[in-house]
């Protein structure tokens, strides 16, 4: 009697850890998700924004006509890539669209009557933050993806995860030359 | 890197316990020297009433806290409409931190440089800036200054600095009660007796309860202090890791630490606030014991030096933390290795105004012309001496960091570097200049006619030579 006691004791135990440890999985996996989604808003957000940057500086900028053509084509290289969902082709779609739209903007730098006009102002402070958000979802992402595989390879949770196929993720990693240079200061 | 944090609030949460057990013990002690006759009934009762208190002060604070505070200091909710940039560098935080909840962003008329956050509940929380950090600060500073309330506020730290803040309150209020009761019992000793007042107890017990009461209230203030510097510390690595951009959070912690004071701060909400609003402009060191946050340029130090490291981590703040303060570090070494480095981004497009920025330009040509020495720290910030100013060496009063100053001294070297040498200008005059060890500066008087002069320091002899 007291061994089958103890034997139901250690059986609950085991299916209350097991539950517990399959629960944090499908929370972090969900965590992974939801900042995937939270990338994909902000790149749509951003899609929007261009189309109204490029019509607002046009007027003001007649000879710059191939710096537009090339973002236009980089957002719709991201949006196709974009519906088809793939991480690794999304980085780099999304990377060159950085890259066109960096150019782009050197270029309103030599356009003075642009930088006074306050609806292209306001656009402008759109993007930016809209490019910031971008990256900073970047990274929220990667630091889910980070917490979820580091459960799916670590003991104990891994034994859960092979034994209910969870799969680690993929980070999203975009090369961005802008990053990589020494950051300048000053004040 | 969440997970982190979490892990080192069980150290913090160790000394909170500790300090609700010197609250709890304080409040029986009390009991106990009422209720000498049956010390044990009056220790419980003590203990019990003591938690009360507490406990209601904290439902207040739990359930009207943040509306109280921001209601006193008339803020005004800002719409994505009212403050764009603002709006949007909050939404940006919000993201990187992986909140679920936007919080609510205020504003406060006024023109000292400061931000906090409340919001004890996960689902209502605020970030409330005043409008001179609104003005003052470059996108890059809001974003830092902002990325480190939103550490409070993913970190939990209202809602363990509130029941920190309170305890605290309750354990002065109660060795206060203690106090004046000891007092008023000894000065009517005959009437509080036949009660079987608060001198009825052992003289020696009676004895060891007071000291206990002066020194509970001090007890007290060091622990909320250690939890409180922590946690700004641990805020700014978050921030650092959330912006990737240490140095805009090092700069603005620069540009408020000369405006903090602000006029509406209570003892509770100060240490929610960037930079203490309390001691503003104060010298932080003498205030050191008695302040709610770090002293402000070893922050800055710390911002700076994981800047040009290049890579932002927890795990880099933490070394770099070590080295400043020389005390062991924020997070344990084991978690450290599931946070992931990023690198520091670059600097947001945003330029400075052309008009200040040429401004600048024109106003050091001048200063330069007028024979000041300009001096540009590895940390960004630029340092000017007046003429008169003969150090050798200066401390960047941002970084902390020492550089020596180029160009002429006012000691000359002579036969190969032996002897040093200096040439008086004006014999019949006051003269001063520095010596080579910086601690120690030479005057000479109209009067002196020696060949040598000595520093009362390092020993070093110094020739002096006089004009024909």
């Amino acid at each position: 009697m007291t061994f089958v006691l103890i034997f139901l004791v250690v059986v609950v135990v085991c299916a209350l850890t097991l539950f517990a440890m399959y629960n944090k999985l499908v929370g972090l996996r969900n965590l992974v998700k939801n900042s995937w989604s939270q990338i994909d808003v902000q790149l749509k957000r951003r899609f929007d924004l261009i189309p109204n940057l490029v019509e607002t500086a046009k007027g003001y900028m007649k000879h710059e006509s191939e710096t537009f053509i090339k973002v236009t084509e980089a957002r719709a290289a991201a949006m196709s890539a974009i519906n088809k969902g793939d991480v690794k082709e999304v980085g780099a779609a999304a990377a060159n669209l950085d890259s066109a739209l960096a150019k782009m903007m050197l270029t309103f730098e030599n356009y003075p009557e642009l930088k006074a006009n306050q609806n292209f102002l306001a656009l402008q402070e759109e993007l930016t933050s809209t490019e910031n958000k971008v990256a900073f979802a970047r990274q929220a992402y990667n630091d889910a993806v980070m917490g979820y595989n580091n459960a799916v390879e670590m003991f104990p949770t891994n034994i859960v995860a092979s034994m209910f196929s969870f799969k680690q993720s993929d980070f999203f990693e975009i090369e961005d030359k802008a990053e990589k240079q020494a950051p300048k200061v000053t004040f | 890197m969440w997970e982190l944090i979490r892990i080192n609030k069980r150290k913090s949460l160790f000394v909170l316990i500790l300090m609700f057990i010197l609250m709890v013990s304080l409040s029986g002690a009390i009991g106990a020297g009422f209720y000498a006759a049956d010390w044990v009934t009056g220790m419980l009762w003590g203990a019990l009433i003591g938690i009360l208190i507490w406990a209601v002060q904290s439902a207040v604070a739990y359930f009207a806290g943040d509306d109280i505070v921001l209601h006193f200091n008339m803020a005004v909710v800002v719409t994505p409409e009212s403050y764009p940039q603002l709006y949007n560098i909050v939404e940006e935080m919000k993201i990187a931190a992986g909140l679920a909840v936007m919080p609510e962003i205020y504003i406060v008329q006024s023109a000292g440089l400061n931000a906090f956050a409340t919001g004890i509940r996960r689902e209502k929380t605020a970030i409330c800036v005043t409008s001179g950090l609104v003005e003052n600060l470059t996108r890059d500073e809001l974003q830092g200054v902002i990325a480190h309330e939103m550490s409070h506020i993913l970190n939990r730290d209202v809602l363990f600095m509130t029941f920190a803040g309170v305890m605290l309150g309750t354990i002065t209020m109660l060795s206060n009660v203690m106090l004046r009761g000891t007092v008023a019992a000894n000065s009517n000793s005959r009437r509080s007796r036949k009660k079987g007042g608060f001198s009825g107890g052992h003289p020696v017990v009676i004895l060891v309860i007071l000291l206990f009461a002066i020194l509970a209230p001090i007890l007290a203030r060091i622990f909320y202090f250690t939890i409180s510097k922590k946690r700004e510390y641990l805020a700014d690595a978050s921030a650092a890791r959330l912006t990737r951009y240490p140095i805009g959070l090092a700069s603005a912690l620069q540009k408020i630490a000369k405006h903090s004071s602000v006029d509406f701060v209570s003892k509770i909400t100060a240490p929610m606030f960037i930079v203490n609003p309390r001691f503003a402009g104060g010298d932080e060191d003498s205030l050191f014991a008695a302040s709610t946050h770090p002293p402000i340029y070893k922050r800055i130090a710390i911002l700076t030096q994981l800047q040009h490291g290049g890579k932002v981590s927890l795990e880099n703040y933490q070394k770099i933390y070590e080295k400043e303060l020389e005390t062991s570090g924020l997070f344990s070494k084991t978690s450290l290795e599931s946070d992931k480095s990023e690198a520091v981004r670059a600097e947001s497009a945003e330029k400075i105004t052309e008009f200040t920025e040429s401004r600048k330009e024109v106003a050091d040509v001048i200063l330069a012309n007028t024979g000041f020495k300009i001096l540009t720290c590895e940390c960004g910030l630029k340092i000017k001496l007046p003429p008169s100013d003969l150090r050798m060496k200066v401390v960047c009063p941002r970084c902390r960091k020492e550089l020596s100053v180029s160009g002429e001294s006012a000691l000359a070297a002579e036969n190969g570097g032996n002897e040093l040498v200096f040439r008086r200008k004006n014999k019949n005059s006051w003269e001063s200049f520095p010596c080579q060890c910086g601690n120690f500066t030479f005057q000479l008087s109209p009067l002196f006619r020696g060949t040598y002069a000595v520093c009362k320091r390092c020993g070093t002899k110094v020739k002096i030579e006089y004009p024909e």
